[in-house]
């Protein structure tokens, strides 16, 4: 069964070169700040660059950027739910 | 014209097990499923039976252990929380959104497999090495980590039926966004699927964590991990936390289909169109979702801080009002309705009682003040039981009659459904109204023996458990009869609207003939039309 | 994924690629649990967390980082050139994903070795004798990584199985279903080890 028209799009091969190479700069620069800033940059640098790259995983190897909304919604969805149950978590953890 | 019940794809037996058609696999599931739940019931009349045994006691403490731990694991993992969904959802899912099956058909077939070889694991650990784990169906650490007797294979077990509950999950939610049929928009569902699809959701998205949990146990005790082990830093308090974090929402996949059942159940008997559809399904998404933020009501004595304790208290009093707003609207179709107390109805209508009881009594618990007194007594064990038992397993009685005709093409004797329903409704609460008493008292749960003042408490409940064996036994029985020598069933018995109702009795393999194309809304009544 | 036993026939393309998803989104609370151990214990260990990291080679795992990026790119390769026709390109990029996925294991058997060499692995003697946010902190770091290499291999075994479907034309530039979800498993797994790179490797 023909599956490519209503699910046509195909991520060109220059997408995919190009979030490779920001994906291993974004590694470069958090290996950086870890190794020669120390406290003040290496954490806030693992908070950012880290969900970029994960972003950049799901966005577009992933194909979720060219996905209905639904599926993004779902997504985001589940990511938040862990997130929630973090933080609530955190609501013992930090005050023990 | 030839159903689902005739020959199979290959005969016998393996058409059966081998079939990948969810009305057999539903079937699969019903008949495994008692089965466990009947030897489920009889280590609960054995765990009754000790403590009217007082003096001596009939067995020792280590088996007595080993009893309710045995009697939480089956019931929960192999009884109540497959549930509804493992059985109706497989089998009337599909039907009621106008599709031929579900939308993976051989994963399904795979769940119940899973299901079966979690089953037999965990019996298995009844029988090998040191025996069957006494730590209770909780499995904490660190307890759970030195116990000599068989954890970690009973904690394996459950493993593998999670992986049937997460797999039915995501089959179910799959085929509800894809296989509805044409004009059957998300509002135009009956409510029975809103339920489901809530259900699946914490299905797919909960168990994982026990998942993981449950390898983290087995790593402990094999590796020497050390996460919850207090000498190696570990928090066994966190261990708790990832254990509730699933195993609320779990009571949540407990009930929700009950309560979707009922629903259905309720306007066909009533035969009146359900009052605030829209609110009936959106509720059923609002417990499942804050039913995922409150676990750490489980966990109020147990060391957690205050601030934690006061913002779970206040999420468990939320997470009561969708569940009330559903017992107002099932009130509500009743309220000037044509009420027929058939036996769907009458343990429906049961179901809504035993139910508020039960949500009344957690309610309780959620109260910080009251938490601390009730905390591991009885108070807690007859209130889960109340929505267990009074309400899921209830729910499940009301929807094994009510589809019964539909699955098997036989009905049942009406009368001796009724008539089950008495030492059903009277042995269920001379149990477990009992033990809202005793804990109130006083009475610890998870002990072999009790204190003399007790006793009469513990007798009354003992003997009430009886009665409500015996009136199972009696429900069942009276099935199984009707399962082979029963007269033929109608198409349409109760008079139903869904679309169950509208295709033949049992149904033919591929469901429908032609696909229907949907025009309306659910559960509209011709109040002229011939019942 | 193929029904055939079901009555209809039809093939749907995204409620197989919805049902991958929903199966993804049980790895990421799984995963999840053990993440919030990490985040738990790490607010209760700050320092021993934070320096942890000095004992794991970092090499080693940037190296296996870079690893599972060229992994996720040559595997999304495979899918675009398997649509656009380009068998070949695609076996390529396929097979070359399961190698760098047989480097990233074999990667690890070094680095744990190591560390089973320097007396650090659950339950060791040496082990005990450090501090408890020490002993947490490579519990974590064995059960996180230790799964994670398990859904390596599971991913490896899975892309091989497509592969061989791929090379006898059971899937094809217009059935290719089977090898998105398979590669959208494997990229699952790259993420998963984006987040772990820096909670173990990259402290100070």
């Amino acid at each position: 069964m023909e599956q490519t028209e209503a699910h046509g799009h195909v991520i060109p091969y220059r997408v995919l070169a190009r979030v490779w190479v920001l994906l291993i700069l974004l590694t470069a620069v958090l290996v950086a700040a870890s190794r020669l800033y120390h406290e003040t940059l290496s954490v806030p640098a693992m908070l950012i660059i880290t969900p970029v790259k994960a972003g950049l995983v799901f966005f577009y190897f992933m194909h979720l950027k060219y996905e209905k909304t639904y599926l993004k919604a779902l997504v985001f969805m589940t990511l938040g739910l862990l997130v929630l149950i973090i933080g609530l978590l955190f609501f013992d953890v930090l005050n023990r | 014209m030839s159903s689902f019940l005739d020959e199979g794809k290959r005969p016998g037996i393996l058409g059966w097990i081998l079939s990948t058609d969810h009305k057999r696999i539903g079937i699969l599931y019903l008949a495994s499923m008692l089965f466990l739940f009947f030897i489920a019931v009889a280590i609960g009349v054995l765990m009754r039976i000790e403590q009217l045994t007082l003096n001596p006691p009939l067995f020792a403490p280590q088996v007595y252990n080993a009893f309710f731990t045995v009697h939480g694991v089956i019931m929960i993992f192999m009884f109540v929380l497959p549930g509804l969904p493992a059985v109706f959802g497989n089998f009337f899912m599909p039907i009621m959104i106008g599709a031929r099956d579900v939308a993976f058909p051989r994963l399904n077939l795979m769940s119940w497999y899973f299901f079966i070889a979690g089953a037999a694991i965990v019996i298995s650990s009844l029988f090998t090495g040191n025996g069957p784990p006494d730590t209770g169906w909780t499995f904490y650490a660190p307890f759970s980590l030195k116990s000599s007797t068989n954890v970690s294979l009973g904690v394996l077990g459950a493993f593998v039926l999670g992986f049937s509950s997460i797999l039915t999950g995501l089959n179910f939610i799959t085929t509800i966004h894809r296989l509805r049929a044409p004009g059957m928009t998300w509002h135009r569902m009956p409510l029975f699927i809103w339920s489901l699809y809530g259900t699946a959701w914490i299905q797919l998205l909960a168990t994982p964590i026990i998942g993981i949990t449950l390898l983290l146990i087995i790593a402990e005790r094999l590796f020497g991990i050390g996460v919850f082990d207090p000498a190696k830093g570990g928090d066994p308090l966190l261990y708790q936390h990832l254990f509730w974090i699933y195993s609320h929402p779990a009571v949540y996949i407990m009930i929700l289909p009950a309560m979707g059942a009922i629903t259905e159940i309720i306007p066909t008997f009533a035969h009146k169109t359900i009052f605030g559809y829209k609110a009936i399904a959106y509720s059923s998404i609002a417990i499942a979702f804050f039913g995922s933020l409150v676990w750490g009501h489980h966990m109020f004595t147990s060391g957690m801080s205050e601030t934690a304790n006061l913002v779970f208290s206040l999420l468990t009093f939320i997470v009561a009002v969708p569940s009330a707003i559903k017992v107002f609207n099932w009130t509500a179709t009743l309220y000037k309705g044509s009420v027929e107390v058939r036996p769907p109805m009458l343990y429906a209508l049961t179901f809504i009682f035993l139910f508020s009881v039960g949500g009344l009594t957690g309610l309780m618990q959620g109260a910080l003040a009251v938490n601390v007194q009730l905390h591991d007594t009885y108070f807690i064990v007859g209130h889960f039981h109340y929505v267990m038992f009074g309400g899921a397993g209830m729910g499940f009685l009301a929807a094994v009659l009510y589809w019964f005709p539909k699955m098997f093409g036989k009905m049942f004797n009406e009368r001796i459904a009724a008539l089950a329903w008495v030492p059903i409704f009277i042995g269920f609460n001379m149990l477990y109204f009992s033990m809202l008493v005793l804990g109130y008292m006083g009475m610890p749960r998870r002990y072999f023996t009790h204190l003399p003042q007790y006793h009469y408490g513990h007798t009354v409940a003992s003997i009430g458990s009886f009665i409500l064996a015996s009136g199972l036994i009696l429900f069942f029985a009276n099935l199984l009869v009707a399962l082979f020598k029963g007269r033929k069933a109608e198409q349409n018995p109760w008079g139903g609207v869904t679309l169950e109702w509208q295709i033949p009795t049992p149904p033919p393999t591929e469901n429908f003939s032609e696909i229907p194309e949907i025009k309306g809304r659910p559960y509209v009544f011709n109040p002229e039309a011939p019942r | 994924m193929k029904n055939p036993s079901a009555v209809s026939v039809h093939k749907d393309y995204e409620g197989s690629k919805l049902g991958m998803w929903l199966f993804l989104f049980t790895e990421i609370i799984l995963f999840g649990g053990l993440f919030i151990l990490y985040s738990a214990y790490r607010s209760r260990y700050p320092i021993e967390f934070h320096d942890g990291g000095q004992h794991l080679n970092v090499v080693i795992g940037v190296a296996n980082t870079v690893i599972l990026l060229t992994s996720s790119l040559t595997v999304a390769i495979a899918i675009t050139a398997l649509r656009k026709g380009n068998r070949r390109l695609s076996i390529f990029c396929l097979s070359a994903t399961i190698v760098l996925g047989i480097a990233f294991l074999m990667d690890k058997y070094v680095e744990w070795s190591g560390e089973i060499h320097h007396g650090i692995y659950p339950n060791s003697p040496e082990l005990a004798l450090r501090p408890q946010g020490d002993q947490i902190f490579f519990g974590l770091y064995y059960s996180m990584t230790g799964l994670h290499g398990l859904h390596v291999l599971a991913g490896i075994l899975l892309l091989s199985l497509i592969l061989v479907f791929v090379i006898r034309e059971k899937v094809t530039g217009t059935d290719f279903n089977r090898l998105e979800n398979a590669g959208l498993y494997w990229h699952l797994v790259d993420v998963i080890w984006i987040f772990l790179l820096p909670l173990f490797y990259l402290a100070a």
